[in-house]
């Protein structure tokens, strides 16, 4: 059963901040939906494999050659934030 | 003659014997998407390219605000891409702009395709044409809401597990989800990269198979793209289902299915047979367990792709008056938590949980290990049948706001159509019928891998033989 504790966790790990008055209703979605998919845990799964991808392709390679790409500017241009040429982002370590 | 009213093969007929210029063309959708936008609301934004003046333009098009248009606005109906203007063409964007000519617009979704309904866009709702107190369908509400309202002659979505196909159904047109691989996903805003596929919205199948002509080929920008040779998809539009061997699938027939659904689709059922088609009954046993493995699967996937959503590159960016951890954590909880809405929260911190230390055995890998079984079933049933066939979605259209507050329901609303994404096969909805409230109902069949062609030749001779694709919703 998936518990506020939890869901706070889970949101802490995905970068979410999750105010106090959210907290409750997300709880409870979770609850109901992971108790739904609680129906896989009845098949008897022993000797299957996984399926990652419908199409059983493998690495797909190509030569290692250098190609006209995005300009440094272009790039920048749609940015929030930058600064010499490059992005910028708030101070992580004072 | 009302132009926006033909379907784009028709309009190519008037071009050829001069009876129609692509500036008329384009001219009488716009006035129609003037007249009638504001209460179906299928655009999220128009081109800023709509110029008369400008170029040739063949056949106006909607593009799913998902798929990235050079230096056009494109934001997923997200709040976190508001003013996003992507550098690059989508794959399928320049096949567009190379052969078929004019974009129209972007068209309204679900944020970041979650959704079955167009309710979560940060732009408000699409409402559905047939009736404007009811929901389009989704993720793709907006494509399909404007191909039926003749808002656009034709029009592009995406499908993560029925995302084309529902909203095909609510809005009584044609939708195809091609084979894993078939159409590039290059400059696709990914959901869940082992799952979306992008396809044509249509009102008939001749405009869905002229489409797939365009945008379907190999593309060496996307790893999972498949080099098959690409077949004249006009050429499968033959008036002939003879011999065909058509599986129903008896899991589907089951509590939950609306009557009236049923009753469209079993005439569907005889009239094919009537055609000479052989119908049998089959099984697919895992069928029951899609949704679940799908909600698995696809949110593992999603809390991974729109990890790259964090303020740093572009879009959103928003930091706390406060601080509460440092500078960067708090700019990346505070931008992803006013950025996305209440459904991508949910559905990005699912896939987190699934995902997680501890977790991942009991639902991730057992995910996609029923994944394996749901596919094999396939494999199976495709020893006997060419085809398989299901109602498209459990219902018509439901009420907007009906659903919007109980995840769950919502999410199996996509019952039927979950299992072609599991397994990477194509498969199409096509109109079979209304309900006493004048909704559509919309028919899915699904093929082998590669086959669309089956698909195109067996909706085209059913819609021979119907006028269901004909009738308009009168607005």
């Amino acid at each position: 059963m998936i518990t506020k504790k939890d869901v706070q966790y889970i949101a802490a790990l995905a970068r979410i901040h999750m105010s106090p008055d959210k907290l409750q209703g997300l709880t409870k979605n979770l609850a109901d939906i992971v108790g739904y998919v609680e129906q896989l845990q009845k098949l008897d799964l022993k000797n299957v494999k996984p399926t990652s991808h419908a199409v059983p392709l493998t690495n797909a390679l190509r030569q290692d050659t250098v190609k006209p790409s995005l300009s440094n500017e272009k790039a920048l241009s749609i940015a929030p934030q930058t600064r010499g040429g490059c992005f910028q982002v708030p101070l992580v370590i004072e | 003659m009302k132009l926006h009213s033909l379907t784009a093969h028709q309009i190519l007929d008037l071009y050829k014997t001069q009876k129609a210029s692509p500036q008329e063309v384009l001219k009488d959708v716009l006035s129609r998407i003037g007249l009638i936008d504001s209460r179906v609301h299928a655009y999220a934004r128009l081109s800023s390219q709509n110029d008369l003046t400008q170029g040739v333009c063949a056949i106006p098009i909607a593009i799913k605000d998902n798929m990235c248009t050079k230096d056009e606005e494109i934001t997923c109906s997200s709040r976190i891409l508001k003013g996003f203007r992507p550098p690059y063409d989508a794959a399928v964007v320049e096949r567009i702009k190379q052969n078929a000519g004019m974009i129209v617009g972007f068209a309204n979704m679900d944020e970041f395709a979650f959704g079955s309904s167009t309710e979560t866009s940060c732009y408000g709702a699409t409402y559905n044409p047939w009736d404007l107190s009811r929901v389009p369908g989704g993720s793709s509400g907006g494509s399909a809401a404007a191909v039926v309202a003749d808002e656009t002659l034709w029009a592009l979505g995406s499908d993560t597990g029925g995302s084309i196909r529902q909203p095909a159904s609510f809005c009584g047109i044609v939708g195809l989800k091609p084979t894993y691989g078939r159409v590039s996903r290059y400059g696709l805003i990914a959901f869940a990269s082992s799952l979306d596929q992008i396809g044509p919205l249509t009102k008939d199948v001749r405009d869905c198979a002229m489409l797939m002509n365009i945008i379907a080929g190999y593309d060496e920008r996307d790893s999972t793209s498949v080099n098959e040779p690409v077949p004249d998809y006009t050429k499968a539009l033959v008036h002939d289902v003879r011999g065909i061997k058509i599986g129903v699938v008896k899991e589907a027939f089951v509590e939950g299915l609306d009557a009236q659904v049923r009753t469209a689709v079993e005439g569907a059922i005889d009239q094919l047979k009537k055609l000479g088609a052989t119908v049998k009954e089959i099984s697919l046993p895992h069928a029951p367990y899609a949704v679940a493995t799908y909600y698995i699967v696809a949110t593992a996937e999603a809390s991974s792709n729109l990890a790259r959503f964090d303020g740093v590159r572009y879009g959103l960016r928003q930091s706390p008056a406060n601080m509460r951890k440092n500078g960067l954590m708090d700019m990346y909880e505070e931008t992803r938590a006013k950025g996305f809405g209440d459904e991508a929260k949910r559905r990005i911190m699912l896939g987190t949980y699934v995902l997680s230390s501890g977790y991942y055995d009991a639902y991730y890998l057992r995910g996609q290990k029923v994944r394996t079984l749901i596919k094999q079933d396939l494999d199976e049933a495709f020893k006997e049948c060419d085809v398989i066939l299901t109602p498209t979605a459990p219902t018509t259209a439901f009420k907007v706001g009906e659903k919007i507050s109980d995840p769950l329901s919502m999410y199996l609303s996509d019952i039927y159509t979950i299992t072609a994404n599991l397994a990477g096969i194509p498969a199409i909805s096509i109109p079979c019928g209304f309900s006493k409230q004048g909704l559509p109902v919309g028919l899915q069949l699904m093929a082998r891998a590669f086959d669309e062609e089956m698909l195109l030749r067996v909706s085209y001779t059913y819609e021979q033989n119907t006028e269901w694709h004909l009738k308009k919703p009168s607005l």
